[in-house]
């Protein structure tokens, strides 16, 4: 078994509020050919309505993936991080990331199972702003590849 | 709002893009979002590990495809959610980068909701990169 199956339901600790900020969002936006203005430049983003500049809207990986990272290196879960490939993501967004913000996130264990030789775990992180309100729920599953491909 | 999204119609085909990659663009990538792989930045350890060549993060494809919608909607907020699945990797050889080809086509209108569903088709090569690639937006502004 390449990973503990008893992980399937746990919740760990709220990972440490993360800063975002405007030079981070304008870097992940260039980096992946997010052009619109609101990414870039503060003052198309306050003409918008917001109080900084927007993230792109895969930006909330980077907190989750901080936050997958307490259980790919929790020993316990016995995952050989080698063998790890992304096999789906998806985003919900509750609020717009905007630089400024301090960002948290609980992660979820939500499904571990056995396929083909592979396993498959899916996890959820529930981000939330400095106040507690919910910004974006962001769902991963990472495949760990069998001993024999 | 660059499209009127409440005279959408199911079929509606979105105007492609096309995002162009190479290695220099993988490392911003990586140190943007902190995935410092080297899958992604060094070719003798990428086949060290059986891959063809050094590949894009998955995530970047991901982000990168979605312009097509944003681009569309004209509001990179419009976007409610995002999902995908990832079917095979972007090469990315050290000579001249790669491509990735997206396009879109609108898949629902709900009218009660307001919110319109989009599929994006994403290829590089020719090959299939992302699988069930969906996205949700809102016909209605944000309110900051």
């Amino acid at each position: 078994m390449a990973v503990n199956e008893d992980f399937m339901g746990r919740e760990y600790p709220p990972l440490p509020p993360v800063d975002v900020t405007a030079e981070w969002v304008g870097e992940f936006a260039s980096s992946v050919g997010a052009t619109n203005a609101v990414h870039h430049d503060a003052r198309a983003a306050r003409d918008a309505g917001f109080d900084d500049v927007v993230a792109p809207p895969t930006f909330a990986v980077v907190i989750a993936q901080k936050a997958d990272a307490q259980l790919i290196e929790d020993p316990e879960a016995g995952i050989d991080f080698t063998r790890v490939v992304h096999g789906q993501q998806s985003f919900t967004h509750h609020t717009p990331i905007v630089a400024g913000m301090q960002i948290s996130a609980v992660l979820h264990v939500d499904a571990v199972r056995s396929a083909g030789g592979h396993v498959m775990v899916t996890t959820r992180s529930e981000l939330s702003d400095a106040d507690g309100s919910p910004v974006c729920t962001a769902s991963s599953t990472i495949v760990i590849r069998g001993e024999q491909s | 709002m660059s499209v009127d999204l409440l005279n959408v119609q199911p079929g509606q085909e979105l105007p492609g893009i096309t995002v162009s990659v190479d290695r220099d663009r993988l490392v911003a990538y990586a140190n943007a979002s902190g995935d410092q792989n080297p899958i992604h930045q060094d070719e003798a350890f990428a086949k060290s590990v059986g891959l063809p060549n050094v590949i894009a993060h998955g995530m970047w494809t991901m982000g990168a495809a979605i312009e097509v919608v944003t681009t569309w909607t004209g509001d990179p907020t419009s976007i409610v959610s995002y999902s995908t699945r990832f079917t095979s990797p972007v090469e990315v050889p050290a000579d001249g980068g790669a491509e990735i080809v997206v396009g879109g086509v609108v898949k629902k209108v709900d009218e009660a909701t307001g919110r319109v569903t989009i599929e994006l088709s994403v290829t590089s090569g020719g090959t299939k990169v992302l699988g069930r690639a969906l996205a949700i937006v809102r016909t209605a502004p944000t309110q900051p």
